[in-house]
């Protein structure tokens, strides 16, 4: 299926079961559909399911009703076709940034010294090519985060899934990050879902913005189409007028679910 | 504090700590021993002694014993625990139906074993071993277990998206997080030991460290008791420095390996 989107989410449900027996329902029938080679962002209060959204794309979590469609394929077990970019540090401790790279290739089978090989050049591209005998605890945040990306993008995944990756990094940092992405994903265009909590990083980064309601129960209740250019700078591309009107436009929608997301974490 | 100023420092300790025991049990003070040398003995004679084993040579036997006890216990132990605490970790249900039962044993004073072990294993170096092993068992026993189960969910779903298999999972993720915490133990493990073929030995056997001192008690030679446990302890401490090195090597990745230990 050639035109089938990359990820198509059916009315998708996902609940918990808490202690006592009762149904938590976090997701409620989300439909969302990201077309190959479209670059989504997904933002939200805090807490209200972007990243549970995301580990059903990925196939970690199951919903509770709906279908999550992959290529036109209903997704059954984990996502084959993903590369996920964790939130949290996903690096492995044991592992040097070289091999930490490199065993994504490995586990697929390539033999050790070709994935090295590659891993290499992957390190390079992210900017770090002198570091690839570094363990992670020496690397910096930033260094940290080039590493996941290049560990998720040497397998050349169709679809990209990211979890506010940049989120624990500094404002200038997450420019240049940004832009990194940006670069690299110009190259071939993988369908990208990017999760954030910062509106100004998503609008600047995407193709479309979709903002989620607070939870329990979030729902997907707006879907922004991006009018800017490409290729962007992140931060040129702050300077334009028509950011601004999105930017105006979006937060006016998204203010009332902040407000309502920080009542309950507060517990007002 | 710099390093040689340490030394002089710790090295003076030493001096102090001699040199009172030295005072109080070769001088009268006041007219009185403070320490008389039938239960403290003098720094001189146990020095003598620990020549003596030496200069004849006797010492080299009983330490190689000791020695070999120790790393046989050590080695069974470890490799014991690490399997069982990985089965239970990875097999929650097994770990639920053995979980009173390690926690009984675990709970037994090891000692209460050694003449049970003597009655079946002889008095040669096995029963030793097997006091040893139980020792060391538990203590890589629990590291690895909570290693298994204490891996970061992150880094699990990572491995699992970049398509790691089970056997995979078990080499890339499960094993060196086990291993990591089974080497924090390291220090415990192996002077535990220690601990168990030394205990063995002096409760009854024909050779080693522990019977070197049970035999000097048993004769009221106090200098023989004090030079036994002056070669005790620098044995651990020898070994106790080649555990650091090897700690240094294993966990590189580690932010703080090897710092911050007493």
């Amino acid at each position: 299926m050639r035109n089938a989107p990359a990820v198509a989410l059916d009315d998708v449900t996902v609940a918990f079961r808490l202690g006592d027996g009762a149904a938590y329902t976090v997701i409620e029938r989300a439909r969302l559909t990201v077309d190959d080679g479209e670059f989504v962002a997904i933002v939200g209060p805090t807490g209200c399911g972007k990243s549970t959204l995301l580990n059903v794309v990925a196939g970690l979590l199951s919903p509770a009703a709906g279908r999550v469609v992959i290529y036109g394929e209903p997704l059954a077990a984990l996502n084959r076709r993903a590369g996920y970019l964790f939130q949290s540090d996903a690096l492995f401790p044991w592992k040097t940034a070289l091999e930490n790279v490199a065993i994504g290739l490995e586990t697929a089978g390539t033999p050790a010294r070709e994935a090295r090989a590659r891993a290499l050049e992957w390190l390079k591209r992210v900017g770090l090519g002198t570091f690839g005998d570094r363990y992670p605890h020496v690397l910096s945040g930033g260094q940290r985060k080039r590493v996941g990306l290049a560990q998720v993008l040497i397998r050349d995944p169709r679809i990209l899934l990211m979890d506010e990756p940049f989120g624990p990094l500094d404002a200038q940092t997450r420019q240049i990050m940004g832009n990194l992405l940006l670069d690299l994903w110009g190259a071939d265009r993988k369908a990208v879902l990017f999760v954030t909590h910062d509106l100004e990083e998503a609008i600047a980064l995407s193709d479309r913005v979709v903002i989620m309601s607070a939870g329990p129960a979030a729902r997907i209740i707006g879907d922004w189409r991006v009018p800017l250019a490409r290729p962007r700078d992140i931060a040129e591309v702050k300077l334009d007028p028509a950011f601004h009107a999105l930017h105006r436009d979006i937060w006016h929608r998204l203010k009332a679910e902040v407000v309502k997301g920080y009542a309950q974490v507060e517990g007002v | 504090m710099p390093r040689a100023q340490l030394l002089v420092l710790q090295v003076l300790v030493a001096v102090m700590a001699i040199g009172a025991w030295h005072l109080f049990s070769s001088y009268r003070i006041f007219g009185v021993v403070v320490l008389p040398p039938f239960f403290f003995s003098t720094p001189l004679d146990v020095a003598r002694q620990v020549v003596a084993w030496f200069a004849t040579g006797v010492i080299w036997k009983h330490l190689w014993v000791t020695l070999w006890e120790s790393i046989l216990a050590f080695v069974l132990g470890s490799i014991g625990g690490a399997g069982v605490g990985f089965w239970f970790a990875r097999r929650p249900r097994v770990a639920a139906v053995f979980d009173p039962y390690v926690k009984m044993i675990n709970a037994l004073p090891r000692v209460v074993l050694a003449p049970i072990f003597t009655l079946w294993l002889g008095l040669g170096i096995w029963s030793k071993v097997a006091l040893g092993v139980t020792l060391v068992f538990f203590i890589v026993f629990f590291n690895v277990y909570q290693g298994v189960k204490e891996v970061s969910p992150a880094v699990l779903a990572n491995a699992r998206m970049l398509g790691m298999n089970e056997r995979q999972l078990m080499r890339h993720v499960y094993w060196p997080s086990a291993l990591s915490w089974m080497f924090s133990s390291l220090h415990t493990s192996v002077g535990f030991a220690v601990v168990g073929a030394v205990v063995g030995e002096y409760l009854g056997s024909a050779a080693g460290l522990g019977y070197l001192i049970q035999q000097a008690e048993g004769v009221f030679d106090v200098a023989g008791v004090f030079a036994g446990m002056f070669v005790l302890a620098a044995f651990v401490v020898v070994i106790d420095a080649f555990v650091s090195l090897a700690e240094k090597r294993l966990l590189v990745w580690r932010p703080t390996a090897g710092e911050g230990k007493p």
